[in-house]
C-alpha cells in the first residue's frame, strides 16, 4: 500500500466522524484509529493473510466508547488487572486526593488500585495479585466496559 | 428525536434496531457479551461496550452493567428488545430512575401486564372478552377449588400468575387430579417466578392463536395495526407466523381491535404491545398481553407498510403516532418463518460456525437476521438465528414465495429447521390454513 493513499486515508478520517478504518487489500491491510491521547490518527500497518484476520487485529482492542483506549500492538506481558464491571474509571478516591498507585509503586493482593464507578456507587478495583504497577492502561475520567484491562502488575 | 440510545438485546432484534436508529439518525450504542463481539449489529454500532461475560445473567440480564453502559456512553434511552429484561418492570423502573427512557411501556404498566391475574382483570374492565376462570389466585381449600372448576368445566388449566408465555401451566381434565395439579403448579411457580400465585381458567382444547398488534403515544392516541395467526407452535414456541389471519372477517378485526385500542387508552399504554388471544368457536378469548415489540412484528409491517420499530423510537422521543387508525390498511398476506440453529428433526441446538450463509431474495422476501459466513453462533443464547418473511398479494402468493425463498436460502456449517419450514409449507393441512395450535405438534407426531 502506497504512501499517497495511507495519507488519503488519514485525511478521510480527519474530515470525518471515523473512529477506526480498516482496508485490507489482497495481502496487506492498514488500520487507521483516532486516540485520545493525540489528535492526528494512528496509522499501524501489518501484511496480514488473506481474507479477514481483522478479528486477529481488534483482538485487543474492543471498540470502546469514545474516547478509545490508547491502542496498544506489542502483547502485554505480566498481569492485567482487568475491569470487572461497565463504569468510569478514577484513579484517586476524590477529585484533588492522591492517587491510589503509580506507574513503579509496588503492590500486595487486596490493595485498591482504582475505582470504578457506575450508577453513583464507588468500586474499588483491588490488586488480585502481589507486584509492580508496569502500566496504566487507561486515563483518569476515561470510561471502561467489562474486561477492559486496566494495570499491567509484574 | 432521541440522541443516542442503548440497545440492551443481541442478535437480529439488536439489529433490527440498529437499522431503525440509523434511520431516525440516532446514534447507537451495542452493549454485549465477551461471546457476541462479533455479532452483526456490534460490528456496524457506531459504539460497542462489553458488558460482561457469555453469561446471559451477567451481560444482557445484567441491570447494572446496561445501566453503566448508558451513562459512560451518554445515551439518553434504552431499548430492551423482546426477551430478556423487556417485560421486567423492576427494570423499566431502575432506568428511569437513573434518568433515562425506558422504550417501551410505564412499569407499572409492565408490572400489571406481568401478573396474569390483574392483567385478566384490568381487560375485563377494559371490555375485553376473557377465558372463564377465577378471579382471584387460588387458595388452598379444595372444596373452594373443586366449586370453582365445577363452574368452569373441564378441562380446566392451573395458569401461574408470575408465568406467561406457555410457562407454568398444567391441565387438568377430572376432579379427581385437581388438588395435586394445584399444589405442583404452586410450587413450580414458586421455585421458577418467584410468586407461586396461581389460577384457574377454561382450558380451550383446539383453540387459534391469534394477536393484536397495537401501537400508543404519549399524547392519548393509540391504534391498532391488525391481527397475526401465531398457531403453528411447538412447545409453546412460535415456528410459523402469519399476517391476517386466515378466516377472520373485517369486521371482527374492527371490533375487537377498537376493544383493544380503547384498553390501551384506559390503562395509559404507551408503545408497542401485542394483546394475545385463544379463538374458538368463533369467540376471543384473551390470555395474555406482551409489553414490548415481538419477534413476528414483521409480518404485520409488511401487509400495513408501517415500521413498528421506528414508531417505538419516535413514540419514546414524545413525539405523537405518525398514522391514524384510518391510514391503517391491510394489503395482501404476509408469513414469517423463524430460522433457528437445531436439528430439524431433533431440535438439538446446533451451535458452531457458519461456513456459508446464502440469502433469498426477490420480490415480497425480507430476511431478518443478524448472521453472515464466518459467523459463530453462541451456544450460550436461544438457538433463533434470525426471520424469512414472505409477503404476497395473496396467501397462496406469500406460500408460494416463502417455497422459493426457503428453497434458495442456503446455511452451512450448522443444522437449521430450513427443512422443517419446507416441510410444512408444502403440507396440505397447513396450506388450508386456519390450522389451531396443536397442528404442529400432531404432524411431528409429538
Amino acid at each position: 500500500m502506497d504512501i499517497r493513499k495511507i495519507k488519503k486515508l488519514i485525511d478521510l478520517i480527519e474530515d470525518s466522524d471515523i473512529m477506526e478504518l480498516e482496508i485490507t487489500e489482497g495481502e496487506e491491510s492498514v488500520r487507521i484509529s483516532r486516540s485520545s491521547t493525540t489528535t492526528a490518527p494512528v496509522v499501524y500497518s501489518t501484511p496480514t493473510p488473506v481474507p479477514a484476520s481483522s478479528t486477529q487485529a481488534v483482538g485487543e482492542q474492543p471498540a470502546v466508547p469514545v474516547p478509545a483506549p490508547s491502542p496498544e500492538e506489542e502483547p502485554l506481558s505480566g498481569h492485567i488487572v482487568r475491569a470487572p464491571m461497565v463504569g468510569t474509571f478514577y484513579r484517586a478516591p476524590s477529585p484533588g486526593s492522591k492517587e491510589f498507585v503509580e506507574v513503579g509503586q509496588r503492590v500486595a493482593a487486596g490493595d485498591t488500585l482504582c475505582i470504578i464507578e457506575a450508577m453513583k456507587i464507588l468500586n474499588q478495583i483491588e490488586a488480585d495479585v502481589d507486584g509492580v504497577i508496569a502500566k496504566i492502561l487507561v486515563d483518569n475520567a476515561q470510561p471502561v466496559e467489562y474486561n477492559q484491562p486496566l494495570f499491567l502488575i509484574e | 428525536m432521541l440522541d443516542k440510545i442503548v440497545i440492551a438485546n443481541r442478535g437480529e432484534i439488536a439489529l433490527r434496531i440498529l437499522r431503525a436508529c440509523r434511520e431516525l439518525g440516532i446514534h447507537a450504542v451495542a452493549v454485549h457479551s465477551e461471546a457476541d463481539r462479533e455479532l452483526k449489529h456490534v460490528r456496524l454500532a457506531d459504539e460497542s461496550v462489553c458488558i460482561g461475560p457469555a453469561s446471559s445473567q451477567d451481560s444482557y440480564l445484567n441491570m447494572p452493567a446496561l445501566i453503566s453502559a448508558a451513562e459512560v456512553t451518554d445515551s439518553v434511552a434504552i431499548h430492551p428488545g423482546y426477551g430478556f429484561l423487556s417485560e421486567n418492570a423492576d427494570f423499566a423502573e431502575k432506568v428511569n430512575q437513573s434518568g433515562f427512557i425506558f422504550i417501551g411501556p410505564r412499569p407499572e404498566t409492565i408490572r400489571m401486564m406481568g401478573d396474569k391475574i390483574s392483567a385478566k382483570k384490568a381487560m375485563q374492565r377494559a371490555g375485553i372478552p376473557c377465558v372463564p376462570g377465577s378471579e382471584e389466585p387460588l387458595g388452598d381449600d379444595l372444596n373452594e377449588n373443586a366449586r370453582r372448576a365445577r363452574e368452569i368445566g373441564y378441562p380446566i388449566i392451573i395458569k401461574a400468575a408470575g408465568g406467561g408465555g406457555g410457562r407454568g401451566m398444567r391441565v387438568v381434565h377430572t376432579e379427581a387430579a385437581l388438588h395435586n395439579a394445584v399444589t405442583l403448579t404452586k410450587s413450580e411457580a414458586g421455585a421458577a417466578f418467584g410468586n407461586d400465585s396461581v389460577y384457574m381458567e377454561k382450558f380451550l382444547e383446539n383453540p387459534r392463536h391469534i394477536e393484536f398488534q397495537v401501537l400508543a403515544d404519549a399524547h392519548g392516541n393509540a391504534i391498532h395495526l391488525g391481527e397475526r395467526d401465531c398457531s403453528t407452535q411447538r412447545r409453546h414456541q412460535k415456528v410459523i407466523e402469519e399476517a391476517p389471519a386466515p378466516g377472520i372477517t373485517e369486521q371482527q378485526r374492527r371490533d375487537l381491535g377498537d376493544r383493544c385500542v380503547n384498553a390501551c387508552l384506559e390503562i395509559g399504554y404507551l408503545g408497542a404491545g401485542t394483546f394475545e388471544f385463544l379463538y374458538e368457536n368463533d369467540e376471543f378469548y384473551f390470555i395474555e398481553m406482551n409489553t414490548r415489540v415481538q419477534v413476528e412484528h414483521p409480518v404485520t409491517e409488511m401487509i400495513t407498510g408501517f415500521d413498528i420499530v421506528k414508531e417505538q423510537l419516535r413514540i419514546a422521543a414524545g413525539e405523537p403516532l405518525s398514522i391514524n387508525q384510518e391510514d391503517v390498511l391491510i394489503r395482501g398476506h404476509a408469513i414469517e418463518c423463524r430460522l433457528n440453529a437445531e436439528d430439524a428433526k431433533t431440535f438439538m441446538p446446533s451451535p458452531g460456525r457458519i461456513e456459508r450463509f446464502h440469502m433469498p431474495g426477490g420480490p415480497g422476501i425480507r430476511v431478518e437476521t443478524h448472521i453472515y459466513s464466518g459467523y459463530t453462533v453462541p451456544p450460550y443464547y436461544d438457538s433463533m438465528i434470525g426471520k424469512l418473511i414472505a409477503h404476497g398479494e395473496n396467501r397462496a402468493s406469500a406460500m408460494a414465495r416463502m417455497r422459493t425463498a426457503l428453497s434458495e436460502m442456503v446455511i452451512e456449517g450448522i443444522n437449521t429447521n430450513i427443512s422443517l419450514h419446507r416441510e410444512i409449507l408444502s403440507d396440505s393441512a397447513f396450506i388450508g390454513g386456519a390450522q389451531n395450535i396443536h397442528y404442529l405438534e400432531k404432524k411431528l407426531g409429538l
